[in-house]
């Protein structure tokens, strides 16, 4: 089974927020750039069942700007054979859902997360499986290969789902798919260096959204600390200042 | 969350490739040493189940060749790795600096070939513990007056004598030993675990690495094969080029814990008030916090010079004897003034800068004392000797 693991390039977790041009872009300046944590574990997965013998190989893509190559040399690094970027800007979920469906069609199995830790948008995996024509599944939290079958866990409201589809497929997957995302050996890194990492022209695909304006959250109001003893306090402010009673 | 300080950029000295290793190896502190390491230390326990895992993530020598088992990595990358260890602990980073520059650093400069296939991919992988057999009880500072001594008995070799402050020598399976031999000529033994006479007993009580095993050597008659002496080095530049090695990784192993002292009296600070306003917000704990800062990006800018150099096979033994000197000296100071901006907090497990302090007083005199190393400079800058 040929398996195409989607990686999106993000911001580190731990990233200050900041925006510039009158809050209409993300600044990026000084910000490490990470795998997305639901894709880290797709791949974690992806590279667990290659170890299994149920994977032939993993190819991983992304769609961006060289300055993606780095997350793409790490996820190589991690375990996957090879790796694709359609040198484009991101900036659409449709967009980067069609330069991705221009090369996924001959995968058997393509892993997303659920959504990117950026922008939280959660569309690209659905929206390759409908361009793409191929089944699929969301909300993955459990993956096995049994020849060409795939049994997928999926946590429904109050309990768990298994399901049992055939590929080609898309699943989205989510926490669960795999215990921890794999940190890479030292010589796995030295090796992703030698492994194919592919530019391909983007096809052509037209932005159907554009970022209009960021706002930050409202600071965090200062805490107002109450004695144990006095609850009649705690009741008046939240009669009265809160006004949640 | 861990914000480890860059003032000057020096990341953009720094390749891709050395960031994925960065992070790798901090992911693996954070997921394996930082929840278990207080307990440890408090314990005076070493976390045994590390070895193989930092052997399963590369850390053990990285940039000994894939062939025998290691990553074929720069001298950078190695430094990286060991600053990312030191900032979990000392006694992790102690661990990874024996078994990679004491250990699988001699077998693979001065052993042959069969001796390189059958201990260096063990030794990577963590199956094997290595450990280094240099100083002796009446022996420290200066190794040349050993008395460890063994005889050529025509099928193998007798090892007599003893050894001091081992890390990890009483769980060793091999230790490379230096000892004289008939003529007086310091050559390098294979010791295996197991061979009759040889005893490993451990140093306890100890208020420093105490999450690090450390033990005696004792050679009681030890009949060593002969396919077990190191063939292709003669004389203390044996050791001494192991020591090379090391000292350049804890020149780079002390900036980890300095800025994990750093990083968390900075959040401290912050968050701390005193008189209605941050403690931050004195004078005299900017000065600590500015000071270390600028201790932090010197020492980071000596460790990645000396990395370059020695990359380019340029390093001199008295050039790493500064950059370990300076950056060990660098790290405690911090470590100590760091704890004073806790305030008592600060004696507590609940933060790292005790560990780190006790830590880093082995650190600074391990590996060439603090003193010694000012004696390599002023032997270096006079061509004068004052070892003795």
């Amino acid at each position: 089974m040929k398996v195409l693991v989607l990686i999106s390039n993000v911001p580190d977790t731990t990233t200050k927020i900041r925006f510039t041009g009158d809050n209409t872009a993300f600044d990026e300046s000084g910000v490490q750039w990470i795998i997305n944590p639901w894709d880290e574990l797709a791949l974690t997965r992806a590279v667990e069942l290659k170890e299994a013998g149920s994977v032939q190989s993993i190819t991983v893509a992304n769609v961006g700007t060289k300055a993606t190559e780095a997350t793409l040399r790490k996820a190589l690094a991690v375990g996957a054979d090879d790796a694709i970027r359609v040198d484009t800007e991101a900036n659409d979920a449709f967009a980067v859902a069609t330069q991705l469906a221009a090369i996924a069609k001959d995968y058997d199995l393509i892993l997303a997360g659920i959504e990117a830790s950026d922008y939280n948008g959660a569309a690209v995996g659905g929206m390759l499986a409908e361009l793409l024509d191929f089944n699929s599944v969301s909300a993955v939290s459990g993956l096995q290969i049994e020849g060409d079958t795939l049994q997928v866990n999926r946590d429904i409201d109050g309990g768990s789902q298994l399901l049992s589809m055939s590929t080609p497929a898309v699943a989205i997957v989510q926490k669960g798919i795999t215990k921890e995302p794999r940190i890479p050996a030292m010589r796995g890194i030295m090796m992703a260096r030698k492994k194919p990492l592919n530019v391909v022209a983007p096809v052509g695909a037209d932005d159907r959204t554009s970022f209009v304006n960021f706002e930050l959250p409202p600071a965090k109001a200062a805490c107002k600390m109450i004695d144990e003893e006095n609850a009649k306090e705690i009741i008046t402010l939240l009669h009265e200042e809160a006004k949640v009673i | 969350m861990y914000k480890p300080p860059d003032y000057l950029l020096v990341d953009e000295l720094l390749s891709e490739e050395h960031k994925i290793i960065r992070s790798a190896v901090r992911d693996w502190v954070d997921r394996s040493v930082k929840p278990i390491i207080e307990n440890a230390a408090q314990n005076h326990e070493f976390p045994i189940h590390l070895i193989k895992e930092m052997g399963s993530i590369g850390a053990f020598g990285p940039y000994i060749p894939q062939k025998y088992g290691g990553a074929g990595m720069d001298q950078v990358a190695y430094g990286i790795i060991m600053t990312e260890l030191e900032r979990g602990d000392s006694a992790i980073r102690s661990a990874a600096s024996v078994q990679s520059s004491l250990v699988m650093y001699p077998i693979y400069a001065f052993g042959d070939e069969a001796q390189r296939m059958k201990y260096l991919p063990k030794l990577a992988s963590g199956e094997w513990v290595g450990a280094f057999g240099l100083t002796e009880p009446n022996h420290g500072s200066d190794p040349g007056s050993m008395l460890t001594r063994f005889e050529d008995k025509g099928d193998h070799y007798l090892l007599n004598g003893s050894k001091m402050w081992i890390t990890n020598s009483p769980i060793a399976d091999v230790s490379v030993v230096w000892a004289k031999d008939e003529t007086g000529v310091v050559r390098g033994l294979l010791v295996e675990k197991g061979m009759a006479g040889l005893s490993a007993p451990e140093t306890k009580n100890k208020w420093s690495l105490r999450a690090s095993l450390t033990g005696e050597l004792v050679f009681d008659n030890v009949q060593v094969p002969k396919d077990n002496l190191l063939p292709n080095v003669k004389g203390l530049k044996g050791p001494l080029k192991c020591l090379n090695s090391a000292r350049y990784g804890i020149a780079w192993g002390a900036i980890g814990a300095a800025m994990d002292c750093y990083d968390v009296a900075l959040r401290y600070a912050m968050e701390r008030k005193q008189f209605d306003k941050p403690i931050a917000s004195f004078q005299l704990q900017q000065k600590k916090l500015a000071e270390f800062l600028t201790e932090i990006t010197k020492a980071q800018l000596l460790a990645w010079r000396v990395g370059m150099l020695r990359n380019e096979n340029r390093a001199t033994p008295a050039q790493i004897s500064m950059a370990k000197r300076n950056n060990v000296n660098m790290a405690l100071q911090i470590a100590r003034e760091s704890r004073q901006i806790l305030g008592a907090m600060g004696i507590t497990g609940d933060f790292p800068m005790m560990r780190h302090m006790m830590n880093l007083e082995s650190v600074i005199t391990y590996e060439g004392t603090h003193d010694i190393h000012l004696l390599i400079t002023g032997f270096d800058v006079t061509g004068i000797s004052a070892f003795g």
